[in-house]
């Protein structure tokens, strides 16, 4: 016997695909036309706008800049985030329950706000080098991806497994990195995954962090735009979709994408 | 080597409760001690102490000569055994068994021997090369007990070790841990809440309660001399009644009690008797008769052991538990006198 479905859930259902999946149709095709403006469907069919990317200096080094701010901020979001979560999950009784709340505020608040708020108090009051102010906002940005993703793994590890050691006469320290970080190498790959992802396509608080001769690569799209209504805007688009679902093809191939949702 | 544990006075909190209350115990070499008690008691906390994951906020906790008060954990070699096993998942059975010789920097051939041998013991060898994941409760709680047999710690302790395990190999596995502590001589310390499980491997059993220990003596000693009216209860004394005594006679005393029932006691038989005390006896301990001189109580419900009746009875003196022969039954509502049995009764001081 199989459960009816009701059609109408079926229907809603192909329009959240259409929904979801249109757009990037749209982008693909808009990305090949042989026209000099954004169309649907395309007109012609060439590759130039995506060897157009290539010519464009300026998304070259904002890739290169964008792509080094997320590796670097993601780490240091890690490198803070792991002992974070650590601390919340083995010190919960006594750690006040307020505390984990304190390390999501950067996806709480509004974006906008956040980078406005790192401006005016790491840019402006600290005179720190725009390159540093930019690694410090995007490692706070997805410090709450780092702590989330590895408290959860860690709320499945059985902590006396690290008492277990100890007694066997392993020091913590080492005890930690032997015993309890092979047991949540998932979470932390989850965690570097989303925070890489998220630090790559962030546009709010770079916004403000962005200063002279230093820029990421979606505030160059931005700029781009603003001066070409071409279809160079669409083929960076589809160059950054094919990375992501690249990045997804080798985590499912290692670890599995359900790992992600956990 | 075998060297004895002595734990001194020692307090503990959470943060502002106190958990344990001038606690001191001594369990001397090659001994098992098991802590007994319902949860909450402090017997958890006890063996934390001594791991060595709590601090003491007074107190000495001393094995041997060695002075583990402000000692790390790492530092103390003890082997211990966890109540869900707590194995490494991402390690092979061997690296499990052999992690703490790894940690004493034993050569990697050695270790390897050694690991293999005490996994041999626990009848385990063919496992060696598994992940814990793929092993039973059983075998888990097995190849934890190799772990920490392996390192040939001074002092084993063990944390409600078999409480995940099914009825049967709860059994089996208590049999096979007291064989193994007595074939090594390990002094070990044993915490429990099952009173059968303290009982059946124990040299001596300590009864907590409320961060202090009530009575620390054999499991004979216990079972049948509860020392006060707490361990009495734990043990299986269902009948607590207060007495007072009313006349001395030598050794003869006649003692009252609530409702003015008056029993016939010997100091001969109990030990002496002091003018307040309770009288307590299991079901077995009363014997239920047509008339004399006794308790008299009217019977509630009659229910049947196999051995004998039970009867639930009402007395001038509370409720009160009662077995009675198989060759007599008595019926609900029939009035009769539950007289002591002087070898199953105890002489307790008046609770507070």
């Amino acid at each position: 016997m199989t459960d009816r479905i009701h059609p109408l859930l079926g229907i809603f259902a192909a329009l959240v695909f259409v929904f979801l999946v249109g757009p990037l149709i749209i982008i693909i095709g808009a990305s090949l036309s042989d026209t000099n403006f954004l169309t649907f469907p395309p007109r012609g069919l060439t590759l130039h706008w995506f060897t157009n990317i290539f010519a464009v200096t300026a998304f070259k080094t904002t890739a290169i800049t964008s792509f080094e701010l997320a590796f670097a901020g993601t780490l240091l979001s890690l490198v803070l985030g792991i002992p974070a979560a650590y601390a919340l999950n083995r010190f919960r009784v006594e750690l006040p329950a307020w505390l984990s709340t304190v390390y999501v505020l950067p996806i709480l608040i509004p974006e906008i706000v956040f980078g406005f708020s790192l401006m005016k108090s790491v840019t402006i009051d600290s005179g720190f080098p725009v390159g540093l102010t930019l690694l410090i906002g995007h490692a706070l940005l997805v410090l709450p991806y780092s702590v989330r993703v590895v408290s959860a793994s860690l709320a499945a590890f059985d902590f006396s497994i690290e008492e277990a050691a100890i007694s066997l006469g392993s020091p913590p320290l080492k005890t930690f990195f032997t015993i309890v970080l092979p047991n949540i190498r998932a979470g932390v790959i989850a965690a570097f995954i989303l925070a890489f992802i998220t630090s790559i396509n962030d546009v709010s608080v770079s916004l403000f962090l962005t200063g002279p001769g230093i820029s990421t690569l979606p505030i160059q799209i931005l700029a781009y735009m603003e001066q070409f209504f071409d279809p160079t805007m669409a083929a960076v688009s589809v160059l950054l979709m094919l990375l992501t679902v690249g990045v997804m093809a080798i985590v499912e191939a290692t670890l599995g994408l359900t790992f992600l949702t956990k | 080597m075998t060297v004895s544990l002595d734990i001194e006075n020692i307090a503990a909190h959470y943060g502002s409760t106190q958990v344990l209350k001038d606690l001191s115990l001594s369990v001397k070499a090659g001994e098992l001690v098991s802590l007994l008690g319902s949860s909450g008691c402090g017997k958890t906390t006890t063996l934390r102490l001594v791991a060595g994951f709590l601090s003491p906020t007074s107190g000495t906790i001393r094995l041997g000569d060695r002075d583990l008060t402000r000692l790390p954990a790492h530092q103390r070699d003890i082997g211990l055994v966890f109540q869900n096993y707590a194995l490494f998942p991402h390690l092979s059975v061997l690296d499990n068994v052999a992690f703490g010789l790894k940690q004493r920097k034993i050569e990697s051939g050695e270790r390897t021997r050694r690991a293999k041998a005490m996994l041999d013991r626990v009848g385990l060898a063919d496992f060696a090369e598994r992940l814990p994941g793929a092993l039973s409760g059983g075998q888990k709680q097995r190849v934890a007990l190799a772990r920490a047999l392996v390192i040939e710690p001074p002092l084993l302790m063990f944390d409600e070790p078999l409480s995940n395990l099914d009825a049967k190999l709860r059994v089996d596995m208590r049999v096979e841990i007291r064989k193994l502590q007595r074939a090594n001589g390990t002094t070990s310390l044993y915490v429990t809440h099952d009173q059968e499980e303290a009982f059946s491997i124990s040299d001596r059993v300590a009864i907590m309660n409320a961060g202090r220990i009530m009575q620390l003596d054999t499991p004979e000693v216990l079972y049948q001399r509860p020392a006060n009216a707490f361990v009495a209860r734990f043990v299986g004394f269902e009948n607590l009644i207060p007495m007072t005594v009313k006349a001395r006679d030598g050794a003869s005393v006649s003692a009252e009690a609530p409702g003015g029932a008056v029993v016939a006691l010997s100091e001969a038989e109990l030990g002496p008797i002091p003018d307040r005390f309770v009288l307590a006896t299991r079901a077995d301990g009363l014997s239920v008769q047509r008339e004399g001189a006794g308790i008299p109580v009217e019977l509630g419900l009659r229910t049947y052991l196999g051995r004998a009746y039970q009867y639930e009875t009402r007395s001038s003196a509370g409720s009160l538990i009662a077995n009675g022969s198989l060759a007599e039954p008595f019926s609900t509502g029939d009035h009769a006198v539950l007289v002591p049995k002087p070898e199953q009764c105890c002489i307790l001081k008046p609770e507070a």
